[in-house]
C-alpha cells in the first residue's frame, strides 16, 4: 500500500529488521544474482590470505538491496523516484540489520506529491552501516 | 561498463529478489502483480547493478578458460591487477563506497536495456583509518528498446592505501 499524502508528515518513522545471523549462503546467493563473484565476499582463504580481511564480508549492493525491501514495504511498490546510499561500515557474516527511515520532507514535484525520507540501516551492536535518503511519489 | 543489451528478465528478478530476502509477491506472482497498482511484476530498487551479468569484460567474474584471482590450489590465482580493456563496474574496483539511483519508470520484465557510461569525478581525501583514499565516481544511463531513460546509476567506489577492519 502506498503512502497517502493527507495521512504522512515530517517526522512519522518506521523500522524493519532486514536481515538476522546474516549467512555467508545468502552472500553467494547475492553474488550470483547480481554477477558481482568479488571473492573478497565469498572466499575465505582468498580474503584472509591474500587481501588481509578477518573473512569475507557482504556485499554493500546487499545490505543496500536489504534496506531497499524495508524502503519499498514504507513507500509502496512503484513509488520510488530516488534512492541513495552511502555504505559507512561493513557487514559481516552473522550480522543482524535494522533499517529506520524518518519522513523529512513532504512537498509538491511538478504534479506530484513527494515523501522525502532519511535511512539507517544499523548492525546489532547499534553501528550504523548504511545512511541513505530516498523520494518516493505520494497518493494524493 | 558500457551494456549493449541487458534483457530484463522475471526469473532474473526473482533471483534477484530472493537474494535480498524480498517475499514481496510483486517481484515473482504475476497475477498478485497484475492486480496491484503497479499492474505486473517489477523489479527491486537495486536490480539494475545485476547489469554486470551481461557486461562481457565484467572484471569480477571468472572467465571461462582464464585464471581467476580467487583461491584455488594457491590461496591466489592471479594478482589482483586488472587487465586492459576489462572493466571493473560501479565499484571501480577496490571498495563501494556510495551507490544512488534514480528512477524514471519502474523495470518491469520484458524491458531490453542499453547501459552508457557517463564520465564521473574522481577526488581523494585523508583517511584516519586508511591511508589516502582515492574516490572514483561512474554514472550509468540505462534506456529501454524504445531509447527511453530509465534509470540513472551513480556509484562511486573508494580505493585504500591499507585493509580498513571495521
Amino acid at each position: 500500500m502506498a503512502l497517502s499524502a493527507s495521512k504522512i508528515k515530517v517526522g512519522d518513522t518506521y523500522s524493519e529488521q532486514v536481515v538476522d545471523n546474516l549467512s555467508r549462503t545468502q552472500i553467494v546467493q547475492y553474488a550470483g544474482a547480481s554477477g558481482d563473484y568479488n571473492p573478497i565476499h565469498s572466499d575465505e582463504i582468498w580474503a584472509t590470505q591474500v587481501a588481509g580481511y578477518p573473512t569475507v564480508f557482504a556485499h554493500g549492493m546487499l545490505t543496500m538491496g536489504l534496506t531497499g525491501k524495508a524502503v519499498t514495504n514504507f513507500v509502496g511498490d512503484g513509488r520510488l523516484t530516488n534512492y541513495g546510499v552511502r555504505f559507512v561500515r561493513q557487514v559481516w557474516p552473522g550480522d543482524t540489520l535494522t533499517t529506520a527511515i524518518e519522513v523529512s520532507a513532504v512537498r509538491a514535484e511538478g504534479a506530484d506529491t513527494v515523501a522525502e525520507v532519511t535511512i539507517t540501516t544499523t548492525n546489532q551492536n547499534g553501528e550504523a552501516v548504511l545512511t541513505g535518503s530516498a523520494t518516493a511519489r505520494l497518493d494524493p | 561498463m558500457a551494456i549493449e543489451r541487458f534483457p530484463v528478465e522475471a526469473s532474473h528478478i526473482l533471483m534477484f529478489a530472493r537474494a535480498v530476502g524480498d517475499a514481496n509477491p510483486i517481484y515473482s506472482d504475476a497475477e498478485y502483480a497484475a492486480s496491484t497498482e503497479v499492474g505486473g511484476i517489477i523489479a527491486p530498487p537495486t536490480f539494475a547493478q545485476s547489469s554486470a551479468q551481461f557486461d562481457p569484460n565484467y572484471f569480477l567474474r571468472p572467465k571461462i578458460g582464464q585464471p581467476w584471482f580467487g583461491s584455488g590450489r594457491e590461496p591466489s590465482g592471479v594478482t589482483r591487477e586488472k587487465k586492459d580493456g576489462e572493466s571493473s563496474g560501479a565499484a571501480s574496483g577496490g571498495l563501494h563506497a556510495e551507490q544512488h539511483f534514480t528512477y524514471h519508470r519502474q523495470l518491469r520484465p520484458g524491458d531490453i536495456l542499453t547501459g552508457t557510461e557517463l564520465p564521473g569525478k574522481t577526488w581523494d581525501k585523508e583517511g584516519k583509518r586508511s591511508g589516502k583514499l582515492v574516490f572514483t565516481e561512474n554514472i550509468t544511463e540505462y534506456r529501454d528498446q524504445n531509447g527511453e531513460l530509465v534509470i540513472t546509476a551513480r556509484g562511486v567506489g573508494v580505493r585504500t592505501e591499507r585493509v580498513i577492519e571495521s
